[in-house]
């Protein structure tokens, strides 16, 4: 009996003096748990950074070794620059417009997806699929459906007779098209992402919520405008900052469909600095134009998470 | 103001029948309680009525109307949830003028309302808060400005009770009762609670199993219950429900107490009662024990105003209870309705 009971009360100490020490400690197992994370982001996400910061005021460039600081010569260089401004006035016009197509059709999906209706497990399964694809493979299938040439879309389109029979629009050629192009495909890339936030954002709200608007007198719109958009609003917040920064530094699309043209119509700021930084060479330049949205974007993530804040629900 | 009616009201959820068959008829300016355990309908029938919810079958009708396919807002009801349902992006005012926004009201005309509401409800100076800010009972008493500020026909409350604190509750309860009375607006309160429903209702609906088993007064509803589940329902301990011969008979545990307490009666039923365990709570006794050979031995409880003190009962003695042969009520043992009385 005695053997047993010290048997016991030496394995707790055991336990006590090695393991526990770590187990026990939360300030210890806390700094353990989450040191990976904290590494693996100063060395992937961090450390580039804090170089690209150093090459945008820099003359840096991929051929010599060379290296002297030139202040803030590169980006007043490129304000001056025509293409660069044309490069940030598509990139602007780009997010926003991809942004608010985003945000309507994503709300309207939400919204019937929210409905019981047949065939609703394949209508979503349909709708997640750009999400599931592998981006560079469904964004190549979008390169031969805009062909100049063998565009299955002209095809169909004319042979519905909503095209005229001389009527073969040419969807990556002309700078109007290209634009809209690679907004509809951003378009299709980003719905199935926004579409699932917005359908959490919809069913967090209580249903008594929306049972106690119906009784009170508010019609589909009332409801709409007054009750669930507001009560979504944080969530909508939430997804519209992520679309705005990952738009915003985002380059597969263009850089499968147009490469930029035509005629830098399509050229974006994270696109130029690919081809100015990387293709050409000029390291220094590139990072000035890929950091010249950054004290934007920061401003507007800063913006989007206070209003999320003070929207906050009960 | 006017009455609601269901005639053969149900409602189907695949197999599962939630209502089934529902008639009943609410008098003007009347607190009818629909009562029952979790899940025997009475939510789904409150649901029908306010029409937030389709009927498989069956009519309703306010005030003589059939209103069965109009939506919410044409009914003229308004509605209090558990959770109170209140905006929370809202502030209080906002929350309480919505329905009257809904309406058009021009502001002017609103803002009076607004203010009559809260006033009736003394919360004219949480206006400017958001609900976050309020504690349950203020979210409560917001809840009821808002249904009462457009002058409905019909109240429909949803265990609006169930969120507060005991304490809370019991004033809570005597407040809704006297605004009920105040502003004579015919309401159905739903609950699961017994004492709220004792304590309130002008009528009790008892609900199980997606039909009415009793409506009628309070004390219709506890002193002659038309079935064995409305006898085990109310009542805390409930009704003691012991079989002999082809009868369930059933007494109350407050009828059954030792012959001293019943003097002078002479018509009472003698039982003798083997004490098994005792629990004091306060202001009774509650007395567990045994029946005699007549019952098979089943298990029955007594309960002892604790003001009665002269007497002891020890655990496993026998003693001699009585219950006045009036408070006997007795059931068909196969379909469980009440039946015609035999001697015992």
């Amino acid at each position: 009996m005695d053997t047993e009971v010290k048997t016991v009360e030496s394995t707790f100490q055991s336990r006590n003096q090695h393991l526990s020490f770590f187990l026990d400690n939360a300030t210890v197992l806390g700094v353990l748990m989450i040191a990976p994370a904290v590494i693996y982001i100063l060395a992937l996400v961090g450390y580039p950074l804090v170089l690209a910061f150093i090459y945008s005021f820099s003359d840096i460039t991929i051929g010599s070794s060379h290296f002297s600081f030139v202040g803030l010569e590169n980006i007043q260089m490129l304000i001056r620059d025509f293409d660069f401004k044309t490069a940030l006035y598509n990139t602007i016009y780009f997010t926003a417009v991809s942004m608010i197509i985003v945000l309507v059709l994503a709300k309207i999906l939400a919204l019937i997806l929210l409905k019981d209706f047949k065939g609703k497990f394949i209508i979503r399964t349909l709708i997640l699929m750009p999400y599931v694809a592998p981006i560079s493979l469904g964004v190549i299938g979008w390169l031969w459906m805009l062909d100049s040439i063998y565009s299955p879309i002209n095809w169909l389109l004319q042979h519905t007779r909503l095209f005229g029979p001389d009527f073969w629009p040419m969807w990556l050629g002309k700078p109007k098209l290209a634009m809209s192009a690679i907004i509809t495909v951003h378009v299709w890339r980003m719905l199935p992402l926004a579409t699932v936030i917005m359908l959490a954002g919809l069913t967090s709200i209580p249903q008594d919520i929306q049972d106690a608007a119906l009784v009170d007198g508010a019609g589909y719109f009332r409801r709409l405008f007054q009750i669930t958009i507001p009560m979504m609003l944080p969530i909508m917040l939430v997804a519209v900052l992520f679309g705005i920064v990952f738009t915003a530094t985002d380059i597969i699309i263009i850089l499968v469909l147009t490469r930029g043209g035509p005629y830098g119509s399509t050229q974006v700021l994270v696109s130029k600095a690919f081809y100015t930084g990387i293709d050409a060479g000029d390291l220094a330049t590139g990072a000035a134009t890929a950091l010249f949205l950054f004290p934007l974007l920061a401003a507007v993530a800063i913006f989007m998470l206070r209003i999320a804040r003070r929207a906050e629900i009960a | 103001m006017p009455e609601v009616e269901t005639r053969g009201i149900a409602k189907h959820f695949g197999e599962v029948k939630a209502v089934d068959g529902v008639d009943i008829v609410s008098s003007e300016e009347e607190f009818l309680v629909l009562l029952g355990p979790s899940g025997c309908g009475k939510t789904t029938l409150l649901r029908m009525i306010a029409g937030l919810e389709d009927p498989s079958s069956g009519d309703i009708l306010i005030g003589g109307h059939v209103v069965t396919h109009l939506p919410p807002r044409a009914r003229g009801i308004a509605m209090v949830f558990q959770s109170y349902a209140l905006y929370p992006h809202m502030t209080i005012y906002k929350n309480i003028a919505f329905p009257l926004k809904a309406m058009g009201m021009p502001k002017d005309d609103r803002d009076k309302k607004v203010d009559w509401s809260a006033t009736m409800l003394g919360i004219e100076h949480l206006l400017q808060r958001k609900p976050r800010e309020l504690s349950g009972g203020e979210r409560q008493r917001v809840a009821l400005a808002r249904a009462l500020v457009r002058e409905p026909n019909v109240f429909l409350l949803d265990e609006p009770l169930s969120n507060l604190d005991a304490k809370l509750r019991t004033s809570a309860r005597e407040e809704l009762y006297r605004f009920q009375k105040e502003v004579s607006i015919t309401t159905i309160y739903v609950t699961h609670d017994q004492v709220e429903a004792m304590g309130m209702g002008d009528r009790i609906a008892v609900m199980n199993a997606g039909k009415v088993r009793q409506l009628g007064k309070p004390d219709e509803v506890y002193t002659e219950p038309a079935d064995t589940f409305v006898a085990g329902f109310l009542g805390s301990p409930p009704m003691n429900l012991v079989e002999t011969q082809d009868r369930i008979v059933g007494f109350r545990p407050e009828c059954f107490l030792p012959r001293q307490m019943h003097e002078g009666s002479s018509d009472v039923i003698s039982l003798p009662f083997e004490v098994k365990r005792v629990e004091n709570l306060g202001a009774d006794r509650l007395v567990y024990g045994r029946l005699g050979e007549l019952f098979n031995h089943a298990a029955v409880i007594a309960n002892l105003p604790t003001s009665f003190t002269n007497y002891t009962v020890e655990t496993n003695q026998s003693y001699d209870f009585v219950v006045p042969r009036n408070d006997v009520k007795f059931f068909n043992i196969k379909t469980g309705l009440r039946a015609e009385p035999i001697p015992l």
